[in-house]
């Protein structure tokens, strides 16, 4: 059952003069840097920041980064299967579109989840909250807060495709059946998952919050 | 005595940290975020787990994974063939991050654990255990095996037709260590555990 614990008269840690550690949670009140120039959690010893640093300018150019590496992603192949000396090439939409045709429905729909729906929505949330903080914006504040947590959570199933790639290049090797490579696809692929999780690990929600503290004042 | 404060993650509201009753959870005021929870016995479940996991690991690496049988001919796959092959296929990078997140990674982050966990419930302190318990709360979101699991999954149901899959020792081993890295991330209880470090001196 959540319950809810007295707030310190509903101020933030940081109109409090406060920091929290990213790493341990543990409420500081920030002394002077060390000699490497940055100041440590005593408790810890991660580095201790008011707010991500360069948030924005890093998750916009990861999210960049990510659009760009999607194309290469989908348009070349994922597997190139070799059958009696004819190669067929997969991208990742033929594979939805294979399991569609074979009547598994169910595996069609997992796989365009995580291969397709996942990365273009988290792409596309990223886009949005981005936007929704260089603009200030108190709009749905806890929903949008809903919203950032569901991509951190979700964007490690998109590894589904990379996996099954793997497993089917370790099963299915110069038998009598077929040979099946890895396409320069699948590079791509683990790119933009690799980049989109990280983006999303950058990507501050305070700053989100942060418009209606620089409204009080 | 200075009172036991916590921010929120999510939006930076300050909280004061107040004993919760067995098994519930506290959340923002503002944006429902989960600020800390009431875990019983967290250390010991904890490490149970992260134990199981680490005895899974070294079963799963020693035993046959998958057997893929076909025309009379059988052919044997381990844990990290699959690895294996994608760097023979010149995608050395790809073959590393698919041994790091379904191998390496969750390894590390059990060995982290066990490392932190185990000398704090006998009461007493090793060196760098601060560093390892950041890196073990770190790693979680790296450690994929469950994603693998299910791409194991797809990839037998696409093979199912066409050949005979015979599953290994390995295979059930996996199967266990995904449950226990899930069972981890249940028991494991950031805010007591950093609480038990900070009062082992």
């Amino acid at each position: 059952m959540p319950m809810t614990t007295s707030t310190e008269r509903q101020r933030t840690a940081a109109h409090a003069g406060l920091l929290s550690c990213h790493s341990c949670s543990m409420v500081i009140r920030p002394r002077l840097p060390q000699d490497d120039g940055a100041v440590r959690c005593p408790r810890c010893g991660a580095r201790l920041h008011l707010r991500k640093p360069h948030s924005i300018h890093r998750t916009w150019a990861l999210v960049i980064a990510a659009i760009i590496f999607y194309f290469p992603a989908n348009l070349l192949p994922i597997t190139v299967t070799t059958y009696l000396g004819s190669a067929q090439r997969d991208t990742i939409v033929s594979g939805v579109l294979y399991f569609m045709h074979s009547g598994s429905w169910g595996i069609a729909l997992i796989i365009f989840v995580a291969s397709i729906v996942v990365p273009i929505a988290k792409l596309a949330i990223l886009c949005g909250l981005l936007l929704s903080v260089q603009r200030q914006s108190h709009w749905r504040l806890k929903e949008r807060s809903q919203l950032y947590r569901i991509i951190e959570i979700v964007g490690r199933w998109s590894m589904l495709d990379v996996f099954v790639v793997t497993v089917m290049v370790a099963l299915v090797r110069l038998g009598y059946l077929s040979t099946i490579e890895a396409g320069p696809g699948v590079i791509y692929f683990a790119a933009v998952v690799v980049i989109t999780m990280i983006a999303a690990m950058t990507f501050d929600p305070r700053l989100m919050w942060d418009a209606l503290e620089a409204d009080d004042e | 005595m200075k009172q036991s404060l916590i921010a929120c993650h999510t939006c930076d509201l300050l909280h004061r940290v107040i004993p919760l009753p067995e098994k519930s959870t506290a959340r923002c005021i503002r944006c429902g975020t989960l600020l800390y929870s009431h875990t019983p016995r967290s250390i010991e479940r904890t490490l149970a787990s992260a134990l199981t996991g680490l005895v899974m690991i070294i079963i799963a690496n020693v035993y046959p994974f998958l057997s893929l049988q076909s025309q009379g001919t059988i052919l044997e796959t381990n844990l990290i063939t699959g690895a294996v092959i994608l760097s023979e296929q010149s995608m050395a990078g790809l073959a590393l991050l698919v041994l790091l997140t379904s191998m390496l990674l969750p390894c590390t982050l059990l060995a982290a654990l066990v490392y932190v966990l185990w000398p704090l419930k006998c009461g007493y302190c090793l060196p760098a255990r601060r560093r390892m318990f950041r890196l073990a709360l770190a790693l979680r979101p790296w450690s994929m095996t469950e994603v693998f699991l299910l791409g194991i999954l797809v990839s037998v149901i696409k093979l199912a037709k066409l050949a005979t899959i015979i599953p290994g020792a390995a295979l059930f081993a996996f199967l266990v260590l995904v449950f226990a890295l899930a069972a981890v991330n249940t028991f494991v209880n950031p805010h007591t555990i950093w609480e038990k470090i900070d009062r082992c001196q």
